[in-house]
């Protein structure tokens, strides 16, 4: 008896996987609260039973989201109110993440109220293997064909700090901030590879979102099937990728330069290559969300003015460490002046005596490197997707476009930019809509100011 | 292992409905990427808005069927507007990096929950191609038998011995109107390439200042090819979305645009049927893989440990994406293409 009551906690203790979730504002001319319950393939979660109580203690209203996740309740005047998630409701392994299912709102205009939704996996002993799509099951409309393109966004931010909640909107924007900060450094060490291959090479390597995948899955590879710690799992993931990034300059692309390619052919060959890799993770991986078994929903800690869990801290300050290092060693180091002579100029940087083709190998190690280092730290806190290279890839563009073509410095502070832009905009737009303003962002940078903050003119006509 | 049906899948989808809505995006993207030189990535939002805008149109505003074909067109228009003026008088990539932002920007634009009760939001639309089927003159219970020709409530089958072709007669109809479509836009794109304004298009592609310094105006010629190219997307969008009878916005993914790419260089870019036999050559050889592998495997002929169902599509992916890489290294122009007229460049 004991044993099974053992058993039975351990298993629904499990794994808190930070599948997270979130609740978002839509704008309603109504007077009263309202929000939407979603999980974290931004997928709604229907059927939940919502109570609205004044502050006598009077019930206004029960409502049921709808399903597309919505729900609101009319108030016809302002004052302090209660709002209660019927917890008993929730489709199976969904719980409300702080604890507080029980929000007391005051209400002066027509307001959203944020339940931020959990994943409580049962029998965590195969993270992944046998997570529950609890989205697709509480609106039942998800069909799986479609999986691929649905769940998506790992940049999602599992544990996004974001949809804590919105009492305070201070509290809020802190969060958004450092979450933005957070993602920003993750887009920089892709965005760092990215910008000197094309510095160097005037390649827009479409295949680098990729890289960023590979990262990822080979480090799964290590902690899941061969069983090491994650950091280890890194290490070797970041190895491998400044492998991966070598070979597929000395394989492919070093070949292609030498056999006088252009480079349109050349960019659409590497869609090409995007298109193999993700299939042949596709086909070994497989099309679900996977989690490392270390790290997932983790404690965070709570100063009062900003939540932020321990691994976001660590993973942060390691990418910034890195970026710092590597523009240091290009403003400092021999090779690093080689490069950035090659990103300038190649011809006049060869005649100098630099070996460009070897500048440019090291450029391509390194890129892979850093992008297999952001895929880690990106799968240890949304979880690992073969498409989750692709979706950041757009955002990397944004990035190298906002701080200019080619330029080492310029995509740092591009990423920066666009990492906080994209987590503060859910301040006010529906946080699925997030990467469409970085987007547009984009668009707009083209028209104003093509050749980005620390590009120059000359580049780009 | 049933080759029969294999092989009669892969020509049935060789000559089919999908396979022309390839055809049709290909020949768009072959105005503009073929002859201009535009490296638009984002022929997949162009499919996307015409599919949208004849939808939305019926369905959430109720106007009539022409109208959202008018509405359709007008959306590729606007779009390649929007996506041209910041990016035609910039370097190529940049026009790559605008487009495949442009086609994400809309497919999320269309996927979101916003305004999910107009759009549907993942889930799509539907209802709005009864009026096209309404104009079928097939019959849907025709039953009669010509030769090789069979007619049996609705379903055709041309049994040629080796293999069959089956299509229902809403196929039928919708290939009807497809390949009338391509062959009206393929006069039209020969028409039109061969004009001094084609001749124009190429110099641009070859290089654009020779042609600046004869006068022309560079930006409003490729302006002209964005927005051509764009509206036969769009026409893409109409024959995808009444094909399949609804709009999905995943469907739309940059994929879509990827395929595009692979039917029109498979082909053969900068030539009038490169796109048609592209695309038929590329359904032939996806259906074949695909179909014959989970023939293989539902006939035990590939261990399921090995490669299980759910496996082949990534595979025949693989091979495709692999075979594009290939292709575009040791023949980039494709089956009927012209080696020196694409070597094309961006710096």
């Amino acid at each position: 008896m004991r044993r099974a009551v053992l058993l039975l906690s351990a298993a629904f203790a499990g794994l808190l996987l930070g599948l997270g979730v979130n609740s978002s504002a839509t704008a309603q001319d109504a007077f009263g609260v309202h929000g939407t319950l979603e999980n974290q393939q931004d997928e709604p979660v229907a059927g939940v039973s919502i109570t609205v109580t004044d502050a006598a203690g009077t019930e206004v209203a029960t409502v049921q989201s709808a399903e597309d996740g919505t729900w609101a309740v009319p108030l016809e005047a302002g004052g302090d109110y209660v709002v209660v998630l019927d917890e008993s409701t929730l489709p199976d392994g969904l719980v409300v993440r702080n604890g507080k299912p029980e929000l007391e709102v005051t209400i002066s205009s027509d307001r959203t109220v944020l339940f931020p939704l959990d994943t409580q996996v049962a029998g965590g002993a195969e993270p992944g293997g046998d997570e529950p799509s609890s989205g697709g099951d509480a609106t039942g409309e998800t069909p799986e064909g479609d999986e691929s393109s649905t769940g998506a966004d790992e940049a999602e931010n599992g544990e996004n700090l974001a949809e804590i909640e919105d009492e305070g909107g201070a509290t809020r924007a802190v969060s958004l901030l450092f979450s933005g900060l957070h993602f920003g450094l993750m887009i920089a060490l892709a965005a760092v590879g990215l910008s000197m291959v094309f510095g160097t090479t005037g390649l827009t390597n479409f295949a680098h979102g990729d890289l960023v995948t590979f990262g990822a899955v080979m480090a799964l590879l290590f902690n899941l099937t061969f069983g090491v710690p994650v950091w280890i799992a890194a290490i070797a993931a970041v190895l491998l990728g400044a492998a991966f990034g070598w070979l597929q300059d000395w394989g492919l692309w070093a070949r292609l330069r030498r056999r006088g390619t252009g480079l349109v052919s050349m960019m659409i060959i590497s869609i090409g290559v995007a298109l193999l890799i993700r299939n042949v993770t596709l086909f070994f991986v497989g099309g679900e969300r996977q989690r490392y078994n270390e790290f997932v929903g983790q404690q965070p800690w709570d100063f009062g003015w900003l939540v932020i869990t321990p691994k976001e801290v660590v993973t942060g300050s390691i990418a910034l460490v890195v970026c710092i290092a590597v523009g240091l060693a290009l403003v400092y180091t021999r090779l690093g002046k080689a490069t950035r002579a090659v990103a300038d100029n190649p011809s006049l940087a060869e005649s100098t005596g630099i070996d460009v083709n070897q500048v440019v190998r090291l450029v391509w190690t390194i890129g892979g490197a850093l992008a297999a280092m952001s895929g880690v730290f990106l799968g240890i806190s949304d979880g690992v997707k073969f498409d989750m290279g692709q979706h950041l890839l757009l955002m990397v563009f944004a990035a190298v476009v906002l701080g200019g073509l080619g330029t080492a410095f310029g995509a740092f502070v591009g990423a920066m930019l666009i990492g906080v832009f994209v987590q503060m905009s859910t301040l006010v737009v529906a946080p699925e809509l997030k990467y469409v303003g970085a987007l547009a962002v984009l668009i707009i940078i083209m028209l104003t100011r093509p050749q980005g903050i620390l590009g120059r003119r000359e580049r780009i006509g | 292992m049933d080759w029969h049906f294999v092989f009669s899948q892969a020509l049935t989808q060789a000559i089919g409905p999908t396979m022309l809505v390839y055809a049709l995006g290909a020949i768009g993207l072959n105005l503009q990427f073929g002859y201009t030189g535009l490296l638009n990535f984002g022929q997949a939002a162009f499919a996307a808005v015409g599919a949208y805008g004849l939808a939305l149109a019926v369905v959430a505003f109720g106007l009539p069927f022409w109208w959202g074909i008018i509405v359709g067109l007008g959306c590729a228009v606007v779009l390649a507007l929007l996506m041209g003026i910041p990016t035609l008088r910039l370097r190529a990539d940049y026009l790559a990096i605008v487009t495949i932002a442009a086609a994400e920007i809309v497919r999320r634009l269309f996927r979101a929950t916003v305004w999910s009760e107009h759009t549907g939001g993942s889930d799509g639309m539907r209802g709005f191609s009864d009026p096209f089927f309404e104009l079928n003159p097939l019959s849907e219970d025709a039953t009669w038998t010509f030769a090789f020709l069979s007619m049996d409530s609705g379903r055709l089958t041309v049994d040629f011995g080796l293999f069959d072709l089956q299509y229902s007669h809403r196929d039928l109809w919708v290939m009807t109107i497809g390949w009338a479509l391509v062959a009206f836009f393929c006069i039209v794109l020969a028409l039109l390439v061969h004009s001094p304004w084609g001749r124009v298009l190429k110099g641009i592609r070859e290089d654009e200042e020779a042609v600046r310094s004869l006068g022309k105006n560079v930006f409003a010629y490729k302006m002209q090819a964005l927005v051509i190219g764009g509206l036969i997307g769009a026409v893409a969008g109409f024959v995808f979305a009444l094909s399949r009878a609804n709009v999905q916005p995943d469907t739309f993914s940059t994929d879509f645009t990827f395929y595009f790419y692979v039917v029109l260089i498979l082909g053969g870019a900068a030539r009038i049927f490169g796109p048609v036999l592209g695309a038929a050559l590329f359904w032939f050889l996806y259906t074949i893989f695909s179909q014959g592998l989970s023939q293989a495997i539902t006939a035990d002929l590939i261990s399921p440990e090995l490669i299980n169902q759910t496996q082949v599509g990534p595979l025949v992916f693989f091979l495709l994406g692999l075979g594009m890489v290939l292709l575009l290294i040791f023949r980039p122009q494709g089956i009927l293409g012209n080696k020196r007229e694409l070597m094309l460049d961006v710096r």
